[in-house]
């Protein structure tokens, strides 16, 4: 499950899809024992906000050994650090980074500086225990108005960078506006972070929605992620981890149309034909190559085949 | 008789050993399937006619009098009392009568309650006093299950199901002398119904087949209705030599409780989602259907699911069965099913349903789960969801015996319904407290895993291999279908394997029967282990 990177000038995609990032607070072990079971594609286990000064030491500790020694099936782990603003940041990395995680989140990325900080911190570590240089990713955290003004910088401060992510309750604190239920707010915020992550090649990922109980509400904003790009959203429950898959689900309508450009495709280049063309309409490079992606989407949803969508 | 029982043991078709004989309880055949009972003749029993009272023309049976009533009633020591257990955990009677019985010197007695509910810590005091001598129960939990478990009684408590004490009492296995049943609505006749009162409890569905079997049938109630009591009787004045009117029968706050909510634990919300998974998979859920499920942990949260889908689906049921809570009752009033059959109300909500909607039905424990009479209702149930303590890699089910091998749960209506269901479904985390819920195998089997068709925990479906269809179809849908050993395997990768539990095998302190009467396994003599 975990891929390692041979050299640092690559950066492939994941295979793994992302449509779901599972925070559990890390001193919680009896929630991260059960994480396999939730179904969500990834889980963040978080140090920061989810706990207290108090229990950093014993968090990081718990955390580090669950990475190490818990089977997590197919979900893919990833860690949130503490900022380059507090006295943990170091500790947390020198602990977590040999328990070999996909990625680590690193929460207020400010500036490039922050990530290239996070990135040589990173890499001695990795040298010191003989790990793959570039190995464990790098999610960037934008949590501030200088931070999204800084996206695309950020985005391409270090190779190790897979993915930006926004952070929406500091930053709208630090805009000093309310977070509203259909989040106009925030509407800047994400298309900057989406654009910024596609021109570099990364993943976007969209910040929580707070209130469990508002499943509708949800519903909503995790439709919105997809329509505006981002590759997953993160959930602070498992309830919404359903919902959030679901946003995600690709229309049938779409998926056969898909499914007939790939058939097409693929004739064509039996066939040797540069040009191929579906329901009487030209199709191009980037629409094929959406077409495979939708494909791969559908699968997650048991649907291998045109037959399968019903 | 305690150290050594010497008791003769024959294993069962389960490999369980149960004793052939019981001094004080008699002869018993050992399991062999679970519908082998059809099999062979089954004979009308040779019970003693109930003695027919000549009625006096309006003749007063109320009295405030405890001691009265019990003289009048002609019980004797060595003779046997029943109570029911519809006000739970706020049950006055069973403790007053208990006390009074006490204070009025007997000794030797048989207790045979339809059920102990966790808060009767202090019927282990009236085993030490010699008051009580032997228990039928459904279940026993707290102070009860330790002592008997610690080998307190020295005649083995013998544990039904629902059905099967039905059964027990209809063909003469457990005859009754008197009945004392609670009736939080009573007239002076004795006609009584749980549907009202100040202590509501719902349903009198296990006094109902108390008060047609015993031979004396005393009601005891906190209020008394004008004369006639309506506009619903649930035990008619016919069946009831006595009233017997005392300041309080109960506590209204710990019977009605407040409305069980689904559970929001996320790993029971899981296990609901993987469990409605396989219901919807099964192809049982269509026009006409009928469910059972529980009112705690997972099981509401199933029928959220189970009821989100008859919505979308426009699916009507046909009726939910069972201990009734609010929110079946919910399902009911908004038309997701066409009736509700209630042995038992767990919740407020349910308590005064019965006389608004003529559709939600009072139902005896017999017409419940009673294998032997003419067609109960779990026999025509095509989904039930269960709780469980443990389960075994061959799908037996222990919903009695705790970690620590002390007897602390009820098996209720579990074994009838996971019978007669055409699925019957096992909910459980696939741990608890760091203890794996499947076991090589449970200390006590209590429903037989040949009856069970899967168990679903938050980690995958286990199917029962004798299921090939439902594996099949389970597959088909792309759910988590996994081996139970794997599943074993898995949860014991995080857990490791805890210590069993140390019995006394030559002392058992408790049988559980089968619906049929024959035994599924006998409980131990817990050894207690050596503080450090």
């Amino acid at each position: 499950m975990k891929e390692k990177n041979e050299a640092m000038t690559v950066t492939p995609p994941r295979k793994h899809s992302c449509r779901s990032m599972l925070y559990m607070p890390g001193n919680n072990p009896g929630m991260i024992q059960h994480v396999p079971a939730f179904g969500a594609d990834s889980v963040l286990l978080d140090l920061e906000d989810a706990v207290s000064e108090r229990e950093k030491d014993a968090a990081r500790r718990l955390v580090s050994h669950f990475v190490r020694e818990v089977d997590f099936g197919d979900t893919l782990v990833t860690v949130r650090v503490n900022g380059a603003d507090t006295p943990w940041l170091e500790k947390d990395l020198e602990e977590i980074i040999p328990s070999g995680p996909a990625a680590v989140r690193v929460p207020k990325c400010h500036s490039p500086e922050d990530v290239r900080h996070a990135d040589e911190l990173i890499s001695r570590i990795e040298g010191e225990h003989g790990m793959p240089l570039g190995g464990v990713r790098i999610h960037a955290m934008l949590e501030t108005a200088h931070g999204i003004e800084c996206a695309y910088e950020i985005a391409r401060a270090s190779d190790r960078v897979e993915a930006l992510t926004l952070g929406g309750q500091d930053l709208t604190a630090d805009i000093g506006v309310q977070k509203t239920r259909d989040g106009v707010e925030l509407f800047y915020a994400r298309g900057r972070v989406v654009m910024a992550a596609k021109a570099a090649g990364l993943m976007a990922f969209d910040t929580v929605w707070t209130d469990i109980d508002d499943v509708e509400g949800l519903r909503a904003e995790a439709k919105l992620a997809v329509q505006m790009g981002f590759t997953g959203k993160a959930a602070i429950h498992p309830t919404q981890i359903e919902v959030i898959h679901e946003a995600y689900r690709p229309d049938h309508r779409e998926l056969r149309r898909a499914f007939r450009i790939v058939d097409a495709a693929e004739r064509a280049k039996r066939e040797g034909k540069g040009v191929i063309s579906v329901d009487g309409r030209m199709v191009d490079g980037p629409i094929v190559v959406r077409a495979f992606s939708l494909i791969e989407l559908g699968r997650l949803y048991g649907i291998e085949e045109e037959a399968d969508i019903r | 008789m305690n150290g050594g029982q010497n008791l003769k043991m024959v294993k069962n078709s389960l490999g369980r050993d149960i004793p052939v004989e019981i001094p004080g309880l008699g002869k018993f055949e050992p399991y062999t399937s679970p519908f082998a009972y059809l099999e062979r003749p089954i004979f009308a029993p040779a019970r003693e006619r109930r003695p027919i009272r000549p009625g006096t023309p309006r003749r007063d049976k109320v009295t405030d009098d405890i001691k009265k009533a019990v003289e009048r009633s002609g019980l004797e020591n060595g003779m046997t009392i029943s109570f029911h257990h519809h006000l739970r955990n706020g049950d006055a009677v069973i403790p007053t009568i208990l006390k009074a019985l006490s204070e009025m010197g007997f000794k030797d007695l048989s207790l045979a309650p339809s059920s102990l509910p966790d808060s009767h810590d202090m019927v282990a005091d009236f085993f030490r006093n010699g008051l009580v001598s032997r228990l039928f129960s459904s279940g026993a939990r707290g102070a009860v299950g330790k002592a008997i478990s610690s080998g307190e009684l020295d005649v083995p408590v013998l544990l039904r199901s629902h059905g099967g004490r039905a059964r027990a009492v209809e063909q003469g296995d457990l005859p009754i002398d008197v009945a004392f049943l609670a009736a939080p609505l009573c007239d002076k006749y004795g006609n009584m119904t749980g549907s009202g009162g100040r202590s509501a409890c719902g349903s009198l569905g296990y006094a109902q087949v108390d008060a047609r079997h015993a031979r004396h049938v005393i009601a005891v109630t906190d209020e008394l209705a004008d004369y006639p009591l309506r506009p619903r009787i649930s035990v008619p004045q016919y069946l009831v030599d006595q009233v017997l009117l005392v300041d309080s029968i109960g506590d209204p706050a710990k019977i009605a409780t407040g409305a069980a909510r689904i559970s929001r634990n996320p790993v029971d919300l899981r296990i609901a989602r993987n469990a409605f998974d396989l219901i919807a998979a099964s192809g049982l859920l269509t026009d006409g259907c009928s469910f059972q499920v529980g009112a705690g942990g997972a099981s509401l949260a199933v029928a959220a699911c189970v009821k989100d889908y008859m919505a979308e689906k426009h699916i009507k049921g046909g009726f939910g069965l069972g201990g009734m809570s609010g929110y079946m009752i919910e399902m009911l009033e908004q038309g997701y099913f066409q009736a509700m059959f209630d042995v038992q109300s767990f919740d407020s909500a349910v308590t005064n349903s019965m006389t608004r909607n003529a559709n939600h039905m009072e139902i005896d424990v017999s017409c419940y789960a009673n294998p032997f009479n003419k067609g109960c209702v779990a026999h025509n149930l095509d989904i039930v969801v269960l709780a469980a303590l443990d389960v075994d890699a061959d799908f037996n089910v222990d919903i009695q015996t705790g970690h620590d091998g002390v007897l602390r749960g009820a098996i209720g209506g579990h074994p009838d319904t996971a019978a007669g269901a055409k699925l019957s479904i096992i909910v459980a985390p696939s741990f608890r407290g760091g203890v794996p819920t499947v076991k090589e195998s449970v200390t006590t089997v209590c429903t037989p895993g040949e009856t069970v068709d899967a168990l679903v925990t938050e980690r995958g479906i286990c199917i029962n291999p004798r299921r090939e269809d439902l594996i099949k179809s389970a597959r088909a849908a792309r759910l988590p279908v996994k081996d139970i050993r794997a599943l074993k395997a898995e949860v014991e990768n995080l857990t490791g394997v805890p210590d069993s539990p140390e019995f006394d095998r030559s002392r058992v302190v408790a049988v559980v029967e089968n619906r049929d009467g024959t035994l599924l396994d006998s409980v131990y003599k817990v050894r207690e282990r050596k503080k450090r």
